[in-house]
């Protein structure tokens, strides 16, 4: 079991290296380059800069320094915000983008599991219909419609919420549920057909004539397979939702890595492009690790020896 | 007094092409203690009438559009789900056809096992454990303590309607209804099964009822039998009596097609055509189509079960005219 993972996190490094050199590349094919937004500076100041930031070196050298600098752990500093290096800026703002993202998970995995399950238990009647009604317009309303229709509605009119910001507890209400409901769509449409497939089995018959309630039947031994596809959704989903969001983000002013992510893409920032997008795909294969080590946990039979 | 006196079972199926008539008008009984066994091919509705008699018909499409069954005083099918949930793997316990896919792969062994006791007697966990172990050991799984911690996967395939079979007695039931219980399996493990099921039977005491197309499997262990045809019952009889002497043209052509019987060189028997499309509603006798002895008669109004002699039944016209 320590070997297969100690195994996993070793492939992490192949993959990290190959969205590295593909993102480092590519961000230099783009047009434009980090200073070109100041204004009125002097070839010397420009040539100065350049020579801080290593962008007068031939781009192989750039290149290979840039990998050594990342395997000691150090991701640069930034061009656009050089207050702070880049993983700073990570630490900094990458714990905002978790907490709404944990926010996110909690009313997708709720609202799902909830909406799902309710489903499945009687398929093709109205207590299915309209849980997969609302699925479905959830998955197909973005969330920059969804987001303002809130503030619009649950803010503006009602009162209840405050239209944006990131302090209190009830600031974070509103970007939890805009974060989370496409989600919580999805996680409804997998867990109701996981169930469904679940329960058409034999041994669900045979959990039924043992004289097992319903309920019995449905949590103990329908369950554990029913969620198998909402588990194997969870890892990619996890690491989007706790990375941030930059609709989300900047509907509500929220101070997280989303919107820094998209303001790094905007002005070439190359070190904090390349920094985050290295973070975000350690998650995501982090989160898929997690999530097969799950999927053996509950399935005794992909159980890795 | 039987311990289960079926009358008149009916279940059919509302499905968006038509109500399938799976079950027409089954009857039969069970004296405590006793094997019966209920025989016919596939389709002709005897997996239905057993999972009807548990409310375990999926439903919709599957309804029980009339009859009883009195289990016990109890009527299995007017009693209500939380009553038949009582009696459910507790006093009437049930055993399938395929054991690889029976057992939930997401439970232990011992877990599975443990279940009714738990839910039915409300045994400590401790004692249910044991007796788990004790019961594996009666159906001849050695080694029971361990085994319990073992996953369903790691066993074969009798080896798992071994555990089925641990798991339906361990309450001590009454009455035990194997739906196929060894056509799924090597015809080795199917003798090993059929012996478990025999012996397990007379030191339990309880009733059996044996569902199979295999009439060599009725032969070795059943008292009497039930004939069933497009979900009707044709005939009736005890065992010996039915293989000696079958009167309804059906269960003759049915024993005339075993290969035992077939003389080497001579093309095998078959019975010509199919069973009826049990969507289409039938006038007459349901094997009349098939059936080599019939008369204009048999296409006009469906013959009821009588009873011919002490003992058999036959739902024939001719035979009960006495002309056959």
């Amino acid at each position: 079991m320590l070997k297969y993972i100690i195994r996993r996190l070793l492939g992490f490094v192949p993959t990290l290296f190959v969205i590295a050199t593909v993102v480092f590349f590519l961000i230099r094919l783009a047009p434009g380059g980090p200073f070109d937004a100041e204004r009125n500076v002097s070839d010397e100041v420009l040539r100065n800069l350049e020579a801080y930031y290593r962008l007068d070196a031939p781009l192989h050298e750039q290149y290979f320094r840039y990998l050594w600098d990342v395997l000691h752990g150090d991701l640069g500093p930034s061009f656009e915000k050089p207050s702070r290096t880049v993983s700073e800026w990570i630490a900094y703002r990458f714990p905002v983008s978790l907490e709404l993202g944990l926010y996110g998970l909690a009313v997708a995995l709720v609202l799902g599991l909830c909406a799902g399950i309710t489903a499945s238990l009687r398929p093709n009647t109205l207590t299915d219909h309209v849980p997969m009604t609302f699925a479905m317009a959830g998955i197909c309303i973005p969330n920059f419609v969804l987001g303002p229709l809130l503030v619009l509605a649950l803010s503006i009119h009602l009162g209840w919420l405050p239209v944006s910001g990131w302090e209190y507890p009830e600031d974070k209400i509103l970007p939890a549920i805009t974060l989370g409901v496409p989600y919580a769509a999805y996680i409804a449409r997998l867990s109701r057909g996981g169930m469904l497939e679940v329960l058409s089995q034999d041994f669900i018959r045979t959990a039924r004539a043992k004289g097992l309630s319903e309920a019995r039947v449905v949590l103990r031994h329908a369950l554990r397979g029913g969620i198998q596809p909402v588990v194997a959704f969870l890892g990619p989903a996890t690491a989007g939702l706790i990375t941030g969001s930059f609709v989300v983000e900047n509907i509500f002013q929220i101070p997280g890595l989303g919107s820094e992510f998209v303001g790094a893409a905007l002005h070439r920032d190359y070190t904090m492009i390349l920094g985050t997008v290295l973070f975000f795909a350690a998650l995501i294969l982090l989160f898929n690790l997690l999530v097969d080590l799950a999927q053996a946990w509950l399935d005794p039979r992909v159980r890795y020896e | 007094m039987p311990l289960l006196d079926v009358h008149e079972l009916t279940t059919h199926f509302h499905t968006r092409e038509g109500v399938v008539r799976a079950v027409n008008g089954v009857s039969f009984r069970v004296e405590p203690g006793e094997t019966i066994g209920i025989v016919g091919e596939s389709g002709s509705g005897k997996t239905v009438a057993s999972l009807s008699l548990l409310g375990l018909i999926p439903s919709p499409p599957g309804r029980i559009e009339k009859g009883t069954a009195v289990f016990d005083g109890v009527d299995l099918l007017a009693c209500g789900a939380q009553t038949l949930r009582s009696i459910r793997g507790r006093a009437i316990s049930m055993i399938f056809q395929d054991p690889m896919t029976a057992l939930n792969p997401f439970m232990r062994i011992g877990d599975q096992l443990m279940e009714p006791l738990r839910v039915h007697e409300g045994v400590s966990r401790r004692e249910a454990r044991a007796q788990a172990a004790e019961m594996l050991r009666l159906v001849g799984i050695q080694d029971g303590a361990r085994n319990l911690d073992a996953w369903p996967h790691e066993f074969s395939g009798g080896m798992r309607q071994r555990v089925m079979i641990a798991m339906a007695l361990i309450t001590r039931p009454h009455l035990l209804i194997a739906d196929e219980p060894t056509t799924a399996l090597d015809v080795t493990i199917q003798a090993q099964i059929l012996e478990l099921l025999a012996r397990l039977q007379r030191e339990l005491g309880m009733a059996v009822i044996l569902i199979t197309h295999d009439l060599g499997v009725v032969a070795r262990v059943c008292r009497r039998l039930y004939v069933m045809y497009a979900g009707q019952v044709m005939e009736s009889a005890s065992t010996d009596e039915l293989f000696a002497r079958p009167q309804h043209p059906y269960t003759e052509a049915l024993l005339q097609s075993l290969p035992s019987t077939h003389v080497k060189g001579e093309p095998l028997h078959t019975i010509p055509g199919l069973p009826p499309d049990l969507i289409a509603p039938i006038a007459g006798c349901p094997f009349a189509p098939r059936c080599a002895k019939a008369t204009d008669r048999c296409g006009r109004g469906t013959p009821a079960l009588q009873e011919i002699a002490p003992g058999r039944a036959t739902a024939c016209f001719r035979v009960q005219d006495g002309e056959l």
